[in-house]
């Protein structure tokens, strides 16, 4: 009798599993027919199709409500990933270096291509840490969009007033400095506008305190990931004096 | 004898762990709740004690908002020496309800807050969190226009019933409106009139859907006929939430009772969902989160219709003194501000949103006190008008708005900046209509099944987008995705404390068909095991 009681059990539990195995499966199928892509092929890609991708973390914003926002780059290119879901212990293995298998969707957000509704694997790999491409030449140039969401530099940039203040940045949110910080650099001419987003550098990193030591006039160089809203508008990372 | 207890006990213990598992929606525990906060008035404002109040709020990354914010302080903390006041900035409302929330749970919540209604309903689950503020507006001395109060302080009667009513939760005042707001549709008038059509008073849904259909056509090089431009989104949403709620309420179809029962999964949702997904597939409608801020594309004439908030209205238009493109993206039209699309246009409706104050209850009188009349204070004339000009937001107050300056304001429409026409007719807008404007109802959950409205119309819209099918079953599995997505099979309805769980997962059905029969199995081969051993002996 017990043999028995215990073989119904047994029964019971692999019973339960069924419809979570065949949810599984379902979705496998599904994500199995997507055919892993090349930076080549996602850019080819139309906006609003799936896509899966294989690229190595650059950085992250912080994690929020099962979701993170990653700045990826392979060797051939690179992707920003919005809102990917991820659980906070896995949000804390996505260092930069790290290899991840995205799967998500092409989308278009004021400009910004990204990926979207994504899910994702680790992949073993060896780390892979982009170096930041001088796009200076290209500022103003139809070429810039190319190098979107790369880890860039920008070279010899002038600080301009960020408004009729007169004050060389601007923060989202003055009062509390819990938020983006805002500011202006010119070259042969042509005004640009950067952005320190605090969700990826906050107000401890150096980067913030750098940009809020900022002069109007002050010659500097950037580096940061070629974010995009109504035109390029970097997610500055670092600030230095020029060379 | 012991064993059969211990098999009660056992299966007692299983019953409260598997109850304590089945979390919902549930309560928030607070320290605050035991025995903190006395709402008793005080005989008399104690001026020797120092007090420090905390403020949280959110601006609109506007600095003047910011600057109304910090003057209030200032000006309150000049008639009320003893009190300091230190303002915190949010730029969302969500992040203060997430910070409310955490704040309850460790005794540091904020003594005055602006909030969401919505929000409130979640904070006053907590017991005594929230101050009841039905006797406190009432109070001779420090109620609304009370005689202790040291400026010229709102009668409960001035300010609008309607925004007033709007703060009673489970039949009491849970808070005071702070300022208001409606939606306003902002049209490129030139573009509708280049498509052949006139603007009616109050356009219809179907009049939008129309137009914007018309406005995708193209020419041979791809680019659209309309603007020439290789982008035109005609129609975006900004707040999909909304847009399912007001659908609804115009149509007088079920989307919850007031008592916290989901309604929302019924024919008329999902008549309006093919709809959406209609116009989504053909491109001719977006919404915010796909594709970004509607009055972006208006401006850059790729856009025609485009529902914001009457807040936002500074940033609508090629005049607009807020602009969010590079200044030569902007492409000159003629703005219309016109009230949202309807099925009824006889009977419009709209909604009615805005930021309500509460106040956290606190163990010292005192404190609670000075909370309340810093409350006060954030209604005076002085605050209700220097805020509601920096936006399209309505005072809250019949003084506020029948007052001179007021209506000095409204009149110099167009003169300037400060005095922009889109941000003036959006705020006249809702004044017009404000009997028309409706809320739907509070409790705690119905933040998350606002958001679930808003995700119904997402989905469909990116599912269009991406060419899924829609059909019955799309349907099905969508209600079932954004039911567990928002956990709305988890609300507690208020009345008669029923909780509703919804359908249950195959697995928990399983198992709770073969437990109790294992049970009996167990029971039956207990009592076999004993007639053996009876007669055995």
């Amino acid at each position: 009798m017990k043999k028995m009681i215990s073989l119904i059990l047994v029964l019971a539990l692999a019973l339960c599993m069924v419809p979570v195995f065949a949810e599984e499966e379902a979705a496998e199928e599904e994500a199995s027919e997507l055919a892993l892509m090349t930076y080549a092929e996602y850019a080819e890609a139309e906006i609003d199709a799936p896509v899966y991708v294989e690229t190595y973390v650059q950085a992250t914003q912080s994690w929020w409500e099962d979701k993170i926002t990653v700045y990826a780059q392979s060797e051939d290119g690179a992707y920003f990933i919005y809102n990917m879901a991820c659980s906070q212990e896995d949000a804390e293995k996505l260092v930069p270096g790290a290899k991840i298998a995205v799967k998500g969707f092409k989308s278009e957000w004021s400009g910004e291509v990204e990926i979207t509704d994504a899910t994702f694997e680790f992949v073993e790999a060896d780390p892979f840490i982009a170096e930041a491409e001088d796009v200076t030449a290209k500022l103003g140039t139809d070429e810039l969009i190319d190098d979107q969401n790369k880890l860039v530099a920008f070279k010899g940039m002038t600080v301009e007033a960020y408004d009729e203040s007169g004050a060389a940045f601007a923060y989202k949110n003055a009062e509390n400095k819990t938020d983006d910080l805002y500011f202006k650099v010119s070259k042969d001419g042509q005004t640009y506008d950067f952005c320190v987003e605090f969700y990826l550098c906050g107000n401890d990193t150096e980067v913030y305190k750098a940009v809020e030591a900022l002069n109007v006039g002050d010659v500097i160089d950037l580096e940061g990931f070629l974010y995009w809203y109504n035109g390029a508008n970097p997610h500055i990372t670092k600030v230095v004096p020029a060379a | 004898m012991n064993k059969h207890l211990k098999s009660i006990a056992i299966g007692l213990v299983l019953i409260f762990v598997l109850l304590f598992l089945s979390g919902c929606h549930g309560r928030l525990e607070s320290r605050e709740a035991e025995g903190a906060g006395s709402t008793a008035i005080p005989e008399t404002f104690d001026d020797s004690k120092p007090i420090e109040l905390v403020f949280w709020a959110k601006n609109d990354t506007n600095k003047v908002q910011t600057a109304v914010y910090t003057k209030a302080i200032e000006d309150f903390e000049q008639m009320y020496p003893n009190v300091k006041i230190n303002l915190r900035l949010y730029a969302d409302y969500s992040r203060i309800f997430a910070d409310v929330i955490t704040n309850i749970a460790t005794k540091t919540t904020p003594n005055i807050c602006i909030t969401y209604p919505d929000h409130i309903a979640t904070y006053k689950t907590g017991q005594d969190v929230v101050l009841p503020l039905d006797d406190w507006m009432k109070d001779s001395r420090f109620g609304l226009g009370g005689s202790e109060v040291r400026f010229d302080s709102p009668k409960q009667e001035e300010v609008v019933p309607e925004f007033l009513n709007e703060c009673i939760l489970d039949g009491r005042y849970y808070a005071v409106p702070y300022m208001r707001s409606t939606e306003a549709l902002y049209v490129n008038q030139d573009m509708v009139e280049q498509l052949g059509y006139e603007l009616p008073e109050i356009v219809t849904w179907d009049f939008v859907w129309e137009v914007s259909e018309k406005a995708m056509e193209k020419n041979e090089d791809g680019t659209f006929r309309i603007n020439g431009q290789k982008v035109m989104i005609p129609f975006i949403y900004k707040s999909t939430d909304n847009m399912m709620i007001t659908m609804l309420k115009q149509l007088d179809a079920p989307y919850s009772t007031e008592d916290g029962e989901v309604l929302i999964f019924n024919d008329t949702t999902k008549g309006l969902l093919e709809e959406v997904y209609k116009h989504a597939k053909s491109r001719a409608f977006s919404t915010f989160a796909i594709s970004s801020y509607p009055g972006n594309f208006l401006n850059a004439g790729q856009c025609i219709f485009a529902i914001d908030s009457t807040a936002g209205a500074t940033w609508m238009g090629s005049e607009a003194p807020m602009l969010d493109i590079h200044e030569e993206q902007v492409v000159p039209f003629k703005i219309k501000v016109m009230p949202i699309p309807q099925f009824k246009p006889e009977e419009p409706k709209m909604i009615s949103q805005g930021p309500d104050i509460c106040i956290f209850n606190k163990e010292d009188p005192q404190e609670v006190l000075a909370s309340w009349l810093f409350t006060q204070y954030l209604l005076s004339n002085k605050v209700q008008l220097g805020y509601a000009e920096t936006e399209g937001y309505v005072p809250v107050t019949l003084k506020a708005q029948e007052s001179a300056e007021y209506q000095d304001y409204v009149s110099r429409i167009g003169e300037d900046d400060d005095h922009y026409s889109v941000k003036i007719q959006a705020s006249e807008l809702l004044r017009k209509y404000t009997s028309d404007t409706f809320v739907t109802p509070v409790f705690n959950g119905s933040t998350s099944l606002r958001s679930a409205a808003g995700q119904l119309i997402e989905s469909t819209s990116k599912s269009a987008r991406r060419k899924e099918k829609m059909n019955d079953a799309y349907i099905e599995k969508l209600y079932s995705d954004v039911t567990s997505l928002f956990q709305l099979d988890q609300i507690e309805v208020k009345a008669g404390k029923r909780v509703t769980f919804g359908e249950l997962p195959a697995e928990a059905k399983t198992l709770l068909i073969v437990i109790p029969c294992i049970w009996i199995l167990i029971g039956l081969y207990a009592l076999v095991t004993k007639r053996k051993g009876r007669k055995k002996t």
